[in-house]
Order: structure tokens, then sequence, then C-alpha cells
């Protein structure tokens, strides 16, 4: 299905998804937008296990298999963070990181 | 089994014992029963050591007990006595005690305060019967920890700044005391074999000069800056000033003692050679530190200011009088630590009495005081001769030791010290006699003193046994100066192998 | 061979009843611990008495000489292996001697301090000081060796210190006492350092070994010179500044004037008769070293010499009676010393020795007199002035005639003591040095003109308004008076060249009644003066004090020497020392610590600022941490 495609096609786009994920995570304020970017550079790495899974060991599936784990840790933890942030929102009524400094010194 | 370990076991066991008690009563006097123990041992000790060596035991160590603690680095639990340490456990016996009865009005916690003053004083006789220098070290800790404790909990004033400063400083002493120890361990066997901690061991090898000039520096100032060695003394007057009373005593008493010892005990005699090169700079110091310490307690007007200079003055002295290293001088370094522990213990007493009955510590408040506590008053009139060395007092032989000790030295520039810390003898004359005529004569400045109640019976115990303990030194001294000097003969044989000989 | 043993007990018994009676003090009736005090004494003079006169007149002689024993010694601290103190008893004449001045003059104090102290809020705490001091003083006098008299030495000055401030709610009498004792302890530094500077040389404490014929003194320390002088002759110095101070020697004798806020019985015991001669006891005792070293004996010549003439200036225009007496104890001492000074060894050579240990027994004895005279003055009029009495001659019978015989006594009109003891300091003066013999001269005039001064002014002049009428003395004070009344007129027949000499061979002396006249015309000439303008009232004396002007003033306000010494001390140490000290201490070094420990701080503060609790800074910082390893690593390994 992908034959033609060359192996930098993929790092390209994994590396501006993983990219895009960091930039949005230090960059924006809403807790929420910061879990979906940490998706996205997630997602970056479980492309790059595909794409050098085909590419260097065709005959193997431990890239897959990674992935798939990736997959679902990412849901649970997706899960997990969204719990806290409910939380935090009923708490502070409010999901902007720079409000949650508490753990300071 | 050694019967030395009794004056570790002891101090558990009445920490153990203050544990259980339920009432104020019954803490003091499990404190009271425990030390008086400690103070009949001691009593014991002195007895049986006499005996063993006059009945002609020649041994360097006494009651001396080996155990192996952690093969693997070679560190044992190796205790003993010679002539100077039954010295130095006599003193710390009766500064104890005389401190149980001294804090008698510690409402505050009572437990935990007589816990942590018995845990030190097992830290501080631990010190003086270790043989090896890690476990030396490691009761060197236990007993300067809990001071922090009992400043900044049961001081006055300032309390924490004075606890924390205190502390860091003596930790940064500390600090520089295991590097001097691990210098010594790591070189305590120079022709191979197992490295080891033993004292006794280590005097018997010579560590190559190369590495006990490095190291000298760190052990005699780690253990100076215990023993106030100018420029390192600034804790000690405001630690003495925030502690409370019996912490000031036995700060003071015994545990700037602990600095004076180690410095004899592990600095000059481990590294004798590294001594004679380097007494100068220290001689400098000390001499600064005598006449120093005594001017800047002229100008105090807290009198536990004026005793902690005065405290400064007295341990340079100490420590000058190592330097020295000669046996007289030695000698009445000894005896110098032991009765300025007393003394220094006897005056902190005194000022914590007569705060708990004026409420105030500056000398230009009070005035007269001597007619209505003539108890107090005339205590405070001997401690206060004792220390500007009057004969039949115990500061006078030391002082008298050191400087004829002193004299004797071939070379001018110590003699020329000796004759400027002997100038200090004017100038402790005149803080002595300062405080003593604004305090307890003259008129009664302030009425409401005029219901001051004298000494209760238990600052009278406290009192007696520490004024006993001056003038049985001061009147007889032969009998102390003979031990230590038995004590002392080891050393000097070494220091006299390692260095040019001194008449 | 007499069994001298027992004479420690001179030493024990006051040391028993101090502390007997310092422990009790409270717990008996102050009267009872006065009587054990004075018993205690009284034995200890019985014993002192059967002492000298087994020592002198039973006790074999070797070769002409009296024997140097050694009654009783015991070590009482190793130093090194030389050296060591010892406690014992040493007799010689001098020591002998002085046990009799000591104990006599100590159990007639002792006696009238019953009377003169009854009903004083400290009496017990009074007798037991007292025996305090007698035990340091005769501890000092006996001692064997040069440290022991060390010891004893600082424990006068202690006793003193106590006694001095024996008032010790008035301000006036702690500043005499606080001053004493520093003045004397500045001193006792001086001799401290000639005893290590002695002992480090000759390698002994020991007086026997010190002045014996052999010394090592003689022969060591003369090797190295400081400031031209030899070790020996600065140890001899240092030591005699020891003694200056105690005996209150131009320039350390502020401190003897104001001792006499003391009670008056302290001030005849301790500043005139006994502890205040010590220092010249001190030089007798070292006298062959001293006489070795001839420069330091100069030296002691002319601080003698000079002190006499200063101190009697002084006396004649004081007003306070005691002030009077203790400037004249100053001008005796000083020719105490003076006679040392220019004593030679041996022999009639040692004439100076001799008349200087002589003028020590008699003035013991009068001056003692006239202080005691001085407190049954006070007692009766309450006042210390001179200028506030006159006329007591009615009232007080026994006092004056005693005070009478002491002021003739010390004028040196025969056959009083002072007499002849004064007339063989003139001699040996003459024989050594004219112009130190010129001014005693002098001086002895003035001190018939001052002592006859303060006699007119007391017991004859205008009588005086007093608030109740002046009684005489009751018998505890008059007793001791008519005591040492008698020694006073017959002590002077005492063969002093026969007892003590400076090498303890009698010799014979006869008077020189060339100089001898002169001298009793000058001291009548100044009786003579003083009779003039002060038996009757008259303002003659007013008038020549302006005539004198300057001078006149200089000398009233004691020539500023006091002044000087509190500019020294109080503006210069205190202000210029102490208080810098103090300041460097707090800012300097104590600063330094507490700099680092805000450096620390101002340091671990920045630190703590990188948690922020900001969740991205965080990932800003690991990821731009992330990506400078990899670059870092990526050039490592393309390298």
């Amino acid at each position: 299905m992908f034959e033609g495609v060359p192996i930098h096609w993929f790092l390209v786009l994994s590396t501006l998804m993983f990219f895009i994920g960091i930039y949005g995570f230090l960059v924006r304020k809403n807790l929420i937008t910061m879990l979906m970017s940490i998706e996205l550079i997630l997602n970056s790495v479980c492309i790059n296990f595909v794409a050098f899974n085909k590419i260097l060991y065709p005959g193997h599936l431990e890239g897959m298999f990674f992935t798939l784990f990736i997959i679902a840790v990412a849901a649970a933890e997706a899960s997990v963070a969204i719990a806290i942030i409910i939380n935090i929102y009923r708490r502070l009524v409010n999901i902007d990181v720079e409000k949650m400094d508490e753990m300071k010194y | 089994m050694s019967f030395l370990l009794l004056f570790i076991v002891i101090p558990v066991l009445t920490v153990i014992g203050i544990f259980f008690s339920r009432t104020h009563m019954q803490v003091k006097w499990t404190a009271v029963v425990g030390m008086s123990c400690q103070l009949i041992m001691a009593g014991l000790l002195i007895y049986f050591f006499l005996a063993a060596r006059a009945a002609g035991n020649t041994a360097e160590i006494l009651f001396s007990q080996d155990m192996v603690w952690y093969k693997n680095l070679n560190i044992h639990f190796f205790i003993g006595v010679d002539g100077v340490s039954v010295a130095m456990i006599g003193l710390t016996s009766i500064v104890i005690f005389a401190g149980i009865f001294a804090s008698w009005d510690v409402t505050d916690l009572p437990r935990e305060f007589f816990t942590s003053l018995i845990l030190l004083s097992a830290g501080v006789f631990g010190f003086f019967i270790s043989l090896d220098l890690f476990t030396l070290f490691l009761f060197y800790e236990i007993a300067v920890i809990p001071m922090y404790l009992l400043i900044g909990i049961w001081g006055s004033g300032p309390r924490h700044y004075s606890a924390m400063k205190l502390t860091l400083m003596l930790m940064g002493g500390s600090a520089l005391i295991m590097l001097g120890l691990l210098g010594l361990y790591f070189n305590s066997a120079p022709n191979g074999g197992p490295l080891t901690f033993n004292l006794i061991q280590i005097s018997k090898v010579a560590i190559p000069m190369p590495a006990q000039r490095f190291f000298f520096p760190f052990l005699f100032v780690g253990f100076g800056v215990l023993g106030a060695l100018f420029p390192f003394h600034t804790w000690s007057p405001d630690g003495h000033a925030s502690a409370p009373t019996a912490v000031s005593m036995l700060h003071a008493g015994v545990l700037m003692k602990l600095g004076g010892y180690g410095c004899y005990r592990v600095a000059v005699f481990l590294l004798p050679g590294a001594a004679h090169e380097m007494a100068w700079i220290f001689l400098i110091l000390t001499t600064i530190g005598v006449i120093y310490g005594a001017f800047g307690a002229i100008w105090q007007k807290d009198l536990k200011y004026i005793n902690a200079y005065s405290s400064v003055s007295h341990c340079a002295l100490v420590l000058f009088a190592v330097l020295m290293m000669n046996q007289t001088a030695m000698n009445g370094a000894i005896m110098q630590m032991i009765s300025h522990g007393i003394m220094t213990a006897l005056f902190f007493a005194l000022i914590g009495m007569i705060y708990g009955r004026t409420h105030t510590r500056y000398i230009n408040e009070m005035g007269g005081l001597m007619k209505v506590m003539p108890f107090l008053g005339v205590a405070y009139v001997i401690g206060g001769l004792a220390s500007l060395g009057l004969p039949g007092f115990s500061g006078f032989v030391a002082e008298m030791t050191i400087f004829v000790g002193s004299f004797q030295h071939n070379d001018v520039f110590h003699r020329v010290c000796t004759i400027i810390a002997a100038s200090s003898i004017v100038v402790t004359a005149v803080y002595i006699l300062r405080v003593v005529g604004i305090l307890l004569m003259g008129k009664i400045r302030n009425p409401e003193f005029n219901h001051i109640i004298d000494a209760k019976w238990f600052d009278r115990i406290s009192v007696v046994t520490l004024i006993l303990g001056i003038t049985a030194i001061g009147m007889a001294p032969l009998w102390l100066s003979d031990m230590i000097n038995n004590g002392l003969v080891p050393v000097m044989q070494r220091i006299l192998l390692a260095g040019p000989i001194i008449h | 061979m007499i069994d001298f043993s027992y004479t420690i007990w001179i030493l024990l018994i006051p040391l028993i009843v101090f502390v007997v009676t310092g422990l009790t003090g409270n717990r008996f009736k102050p009267i009872v611990t006065g009587i054990i005090g004075t018993a205690g004494l009284g034995v200890v003079f019985l014993l002192s008495v059967i002492t000298a006169y087994k020592f002198f007149f039973v006790l074999d002689k070797v070769g002409g000489a009296f024997q140097r024993l050694l009654a009783f010694n015991h070590t009482w601290l190793h130093l090194t292996d030389k050296l060591h103190i010892d406690i014992g008893v040493l007799l010689d004449p001098i020591s002998v001697m002085m046990l009799i001045v000591i104990s006599t003059v100590s159990f007639m104090v002792h006696i009238y301090s019953l009377g003169y102290m009854k009903g004083e809020k400290g009496f017990a705490r009074f007798f037991s000081i007292l025996s305090l001091f007698s035990f340091s003083m005769l501890g000092l006098v006996i001692a064997t060796n040069i440290f022991q008299m060390y010891i004893f030495w600082e424990l006068v000055g202690v006793s003193s210190f106590l006694l001095i401030g024996f008032y010790y709610e008035k301000d006036s009498a702690v500043a005499a006492s606080k001053k004493a004792f520093i003045v004397t302890r500045f001193a006792d530094l001086g001799f401290l350092i000639g005893i290590l500077l002695l002992s480090y040389t000759t390698g002994t404490f020991d007086f026997i070994t010190l002045t014996g014929p052999n010394s090592p003194a003689f022969t060591s320390g003369q090797g190295i010179m400081f400031l031209g002088m030899s070790t020996m002759t600065w140890s001899m110095l240092f030591v005699f500044m020891g003694g200056a101070g105690k005996s209150a020697m131009f320039p350390l004798h502020i401190w003897l004037p104001d001792a006499m806020e003391g009670p008056t019985p302290v001030s005849a015991l301790i500043h005139a008769a006994t502890m205040v001669v010590a220092g010249v006891y001190l030089v007798a005792r070292m006298f062959p070293i001293f006489h070795h070293e001839q420069s330091a004996l100069e030296i002691v010549a002319w601080v003698g010499g000079f002190t006499s003439l200063f101190a009697a200036v002084i006396a004649c225009t004081q007003y306070d009676i005691k002030r009077v007496l203790a400037y004249s104890t100053m001008s005796q001492i000083g020719y105490m010393m003076l006679a040392l000074g220019v004593s030679g060894y041996g022999g009639e050579d040692g004439l100076g020795y001799m008349a200087s240990m002589f003028h020590l027994f008699t003035h013991a004895f009068f001056k003692a007199l006239l202080f005691l005279g001085a407190g049954a003055i006070i007692h009766a009029v309450h006042s210390n002035y001179m200028n506030e009495m006159g006329g007591l001659r009615k009232y007080l019978p026994i006092t004056h005639a005693t005070f009478l015989i002491a002021c003739l006594a010390i004028s040196g009109i025969p056959p009083f003591a002072g007499f002849f003891s004064k007339d063989e300091i003139l001699v040996a003066a003459f024989h050594h040095n004219k112009a130190l013999f010129a001014m005693e001269y002098l001086v002895a005039g003035m001190t018939a003109f001052y002592m006859f001064r303060l006699y007119f002014n007391v017991f004859w002049g205008q009588e005086q308004h007093y608030h109740h009428t002046p009684h005489e003395a009751p018998v505890t004070m008059t007793i001791p008076l008519i005591i040492l009344a008698i020694g006073s007129t017959f002590a002077g027949f005492i063969p002093f060249t026969k007892l003590v000499t400076s090498d303890s061979l009698p010799f014979e002396s006869h008077t020189e009644w060339g100089i001898a006249i002169p001298s009793i015309l000058i001291a009548l000439a100044g009786i003579g003066i003083a009779t003039m303008l002060y038996m009757k009232k008259s303002d003659t004396s007013k008038k020549i004090a302006t005539a004198l002007g300057g001078f006149y003033t200089a000398a009233y306000g004691k020539f500023y020497i006091d002044q000087v010494y509190l500019f020294i001390t109080k503006k210069i140490l205190f202000n210029y020392v102490s208080r810098p000290v103090a300041w460097f201490d707090r800012h300097i070094v104590d600063g330094t610590m507490n700099q680092f420990a805000y450096v620390t701080n101002v340091v671990s503060d920045r630190i703590k600022g990188f948690q922020s609790g900001q969740l991205q800074q965080y990932a800003l910082v690991f990821i731009s941490g992330v990506i400078a390893l990899a670059l870092l690593f990526i050039y490592l390994w393309t390298n």
C-alpha cells in the first residue's frame, strides 16, 4: 500500500507532529489542549515505530505491537488525566495551567 | 566487659526511665538518680585509676575494651581511659550533676528537655572514653546535635538564630574534622597492612609529613571551632546568651572542652610533625584570642555575653598551652579545661539563677544584689575570684602551670607570646571586678529587687557542688596534676620524637 | 636542734578560723565570731613570740650567723622536673621579725575591732576576712620559695580588696576596692613576669638556693642584654614592680589613699603596718640578687626616695586625717625602699638593709598606733576631716597621749622608736648617695611638720561644734592603743644590728651624732612651724598656701596622677581598645560569619526560583536540556 513512499516522508510527518505537540504543550494554557498536545507527541512516536518496523524489519511485528501498547496506555492516561483535570476544575473552577502553581518551593 | 561502658549505658537507661516517668517530679528525680550514679561512677573511676597506677599498672590505657563494629572498614568500638580522660570524665560528671539541679525550674516539656540534656552528656562521656576515631566522631556528633534542640526550643532571646548559628558553625567544624579523620585513616598504614581508626595504633606509626601538613589544619581548626579558636568563636556569645541555664553550663563547661581535648588528643598527638611546623600560626591566633576575649568582655553589658567572652579568653589559653607542646604547658591546658569547665558552669548557673529572679541580664539594670541574695552574691564573688586566677581556686593552678610551662620554651617568640597571654590576668580582673561592683555592690537600683528570695535548696546543691570542685582542685592540685602528667607521658614521647627537642 | 615544725600552725590557725567563721558566720551571734577570731590570733601571737625567742636566743648559730631553717616544706604542685611549688615555713631573721610584727599588730587590731566594729552589720564577715588576711600575710612572710610568696601575695591582695570594699553599699568604697585590686594586680603581672624570667634562667623558685652564697642567679641570665640591661636585672626590675605595686611606690601608689575607704582598723593593719610593707620585705628577701644587680638596686633607691618626697608634699596639704596618714605611710615606705636601695651586702655595708628592716619594725608600731588613734577620733566625732575637729584633747585623753607619742616617734625625736631607725637610714644614705641623703633630710622635716599639723588641728586649735559630746573610746580600743604606744616608745632600743642583718651576722653600730643631731633639729623645726601655724587658730597657713599658688593646688590635687590613670583606663583602654574590640567582634568577625550565611541564603533563594510550580516552565527546561544534550551527542559522535 505504501510501497512507493520513502521513509523520510514519515519521518518529516512525525517530526512535525512531535514539535507541534511540544509547541502546544509549552504554549497553550488550557489543560485539555495540553493533553491533546501530548496525544500528538505520542502519535508522532507511533508513526515512527510503524514506519521503521515496516522498512527495517518487514517480517516482524514488534513495532506494530508497541504502537498498540502506546495507544492503549495513552487511552488510559487520557482518562486519568481528564479525571484529574475535572477534579482541578471542581476545585479551582478553572483549568488554566498557570494558576496551578501550588507545588512550588 | 569494661565498666567504662556504664558511662554510656547509664545515661541511656536514664533516658528510658525519663520516657516512662509520668510527672515532672518523676522526670527530675530520675535524672538526678541517673546523674548521681554517673557522679559516683566518676569518683570510683578516679579511685580505681589511681589505685591501678599505684599498684604499678603502667599500661598506656586502662580499663580498655575492644570490639569489632564494622569489619570491612576495620571500625572498632574501642574504649579505655588514661589520666587525661579520667580527669575530663570527672569534670563532665560534676557539671552535668550540677546542671540537673540548675534546671530544676524547667516547666516546658521537662521530659524532652532532660532527655536531650542527658543524651548530650552521653555523647560527651562517649567522646572522652573513645579511642577509635570513628566512634569518637560519632559521639562528638551525638553531643553537638541535641544542642540545637535545647537552644532552639528552651532558649531565650533570638534563640532560633543562635541555635542555627551555633549548629552550623559546629557542623562546619565537624566537616573539617571528618576530612581530617579520613586523612588519618587513609594514612594509618603507610607501610602496608590494614587501615585503622584506632587512635593508639595510629599513634605508633609515623604518618608521612605531606599528609600531616595537609590534614593538621583541618583537624586543628575543626576541633578549634568548638574550642572557640579565634576567629571562629562567634557562635559562643550568641549561643550561650540564648541557651537555657543548664545548657550554657554544659556547653561552656564541657562541650567546648571537646574541642580542646580533640586538638590535644587527635590533632597534636597524631600529627606531631605538622604541629611543630604550624604551631606558630595558631599560637598567634590563640594569643590574640586570649587578649581579645578579655577586652571584648569589658565592654559587654549582658552577663551571659561577659561570661561567653571570658570563656573565649580562657579557652584560647587552653589551645595556646596545647600548642606549646611541652609537658608542663599541656598539663596546664588540661587543668585549665577542667578548671574553666567547673568555673564557667558555676557562672552560668549563677547567671541563670539571677536572671530567674530579676528577669534581666543587663548589669546596668541591677545593683546591690549582695544585700538581698547573699548566698548567690558570695558564690558569684567566689566564681569571679576563681576566674581571675586567685590562689586557692583551680584557675590559679591551671594558669600558673600554663605560664610557667610555656615560659620554659627555648624559643623567644613563644616566651613573648606567654608574656602577652599572661597580661590577660589584669584585664580579667578588670571585667570581673566591674561586674561584681555593678551587679552586687552599691545600692539596690530597682525597688522590686527588695523582694528577691535567695537561693533555694536545689540552687544551693548546684552551686555548692561546683564551688567544692574548684576549691578542691585549687587547694590540693598535686593529685590531679600527677594524674594528668601520667597520661601525658606517651603523648610527650611522640611529640618529642617528631620534633625538635623542647626544653 | 630545735624542732620548729609546729610553726605551720601559725599558718593553719587563721585559715581554720577563716573557714569556720566564714561558713558559720550567720549562725552565731556576731560577737562569737569576733572572739573566735581574736582568740585564734592570740594563739598565733603567742606562737610567734615563742618562735622568735627560740630562734634568736636558743637556736645555735652557725659561724656566728643566724640559721635559715626550713621548718616545714611540702610540695604543692610539680611544674617541670626542676620547678615545683612548695608550701612551707622558712625561718630566718627577717621572716621571724615579720611574724612578730604581723601577729602583734593583727592581734591588737583584732582586739580594737571588737570595740570599733561593734554593732556594724557585717561584724562576722569583718572578722572572718581579717583572719583570711592574717593567714595570707603570715604565709607571705614565711614563704620558702618565690612562688609561695606569689600565691600569698595574691591572697593578701584579695583580702585587702574585700576589706576595702567592706561597706559595699557605698559607691566610693566599691570603687576604691576595685582600684586597689586592679592596680596591684597590674603590678603583680610584673611580679609574675619577674618570677617567670627568674625561674627560667635559674631553674628554681627556692629562696634558700636563690639567695644563698652560690646562687644560680649570680651566674646565669647575664649574657643576653635587652635595652642595656641583663635578663637578671630585668627580672629583678619586674619583681620590684610587684613590690612597688603592693607598697604603693610612685607611680603605682594611687590605690593606697583611696583604700582608706575601708574600716579604720583595716587601714591600720593592712594599709599601714603589714601588707604595704610586703614590697619592702620582697626586696629584702631577694636582696642578695638585687645587690648583685646594682642597676636594679639603684632604681629601687630612687623610686623609694622620690616616693617619700612626693608623698610627704601631698601629705602636707590634705585634710582627711586618714589620707594624711596614708601619704605618710607611702613616704615612710619610701624611706625603707631607699634604705634597701643604698645598702651594701654583709657586715656594716649592710647597714641600709638593717635600717630598712628596723624602720619597718618600728613603723609598724607607730603607724598602726596612729591609725588606731585616728579610728578612735573618727569614732568620737564621726568625721574624717581635720578642719571639722579641734580641741579634742580634753575629751580623748588616752587617745591624745598615745597619738602624741606616735607623732613624736614618726618625727624622729629621741628616745622614741622612729628616731633610731630613721637615723640609721640617714646614715646609710649619707654614705651612699648625697643627693638622696639631702632629700631625706627634707622629708624628715616635712614628716614632722605634717604630723604635727594633724596633731594640732585635731587636739588643739578651736573647738568645733559637735553633734554630741565626743567621748573616749571603750576599753577594747584603748588597750591596744596603750600597748602600741609602749611599743612605739621602746622598740627603738631593740639591738637590731645584732638580730636582723643582711648576712645574718651581727655587727656593731653606733649613732653618728653628726647626722643625728641635724636631723633632730630639722624635725624640731618642722614641729615648730606646725606649732606656730596650727596650735592657735590663725590665717597664716592659708596665706602660705595662697602664696604657693599652683604648687599648692597641684599637691592638694595629688599631682593629678589619678586623673592621668583615669584618662588612660577610662578614655583610652575602654574607649579605644575595648569598645573597638567589641565592635570588631560583632561587625567584622561575626559579620563575616553572618555574610557567609547571607550569601548561602541568597544563592539558595535564586536556586529555589527554578521550582516555580509552572508546569510549562519545567517542560521547557526539560526539553531544552534534551535538545542540548542531543546536539552535544551528535556533535561528539560526528567528530
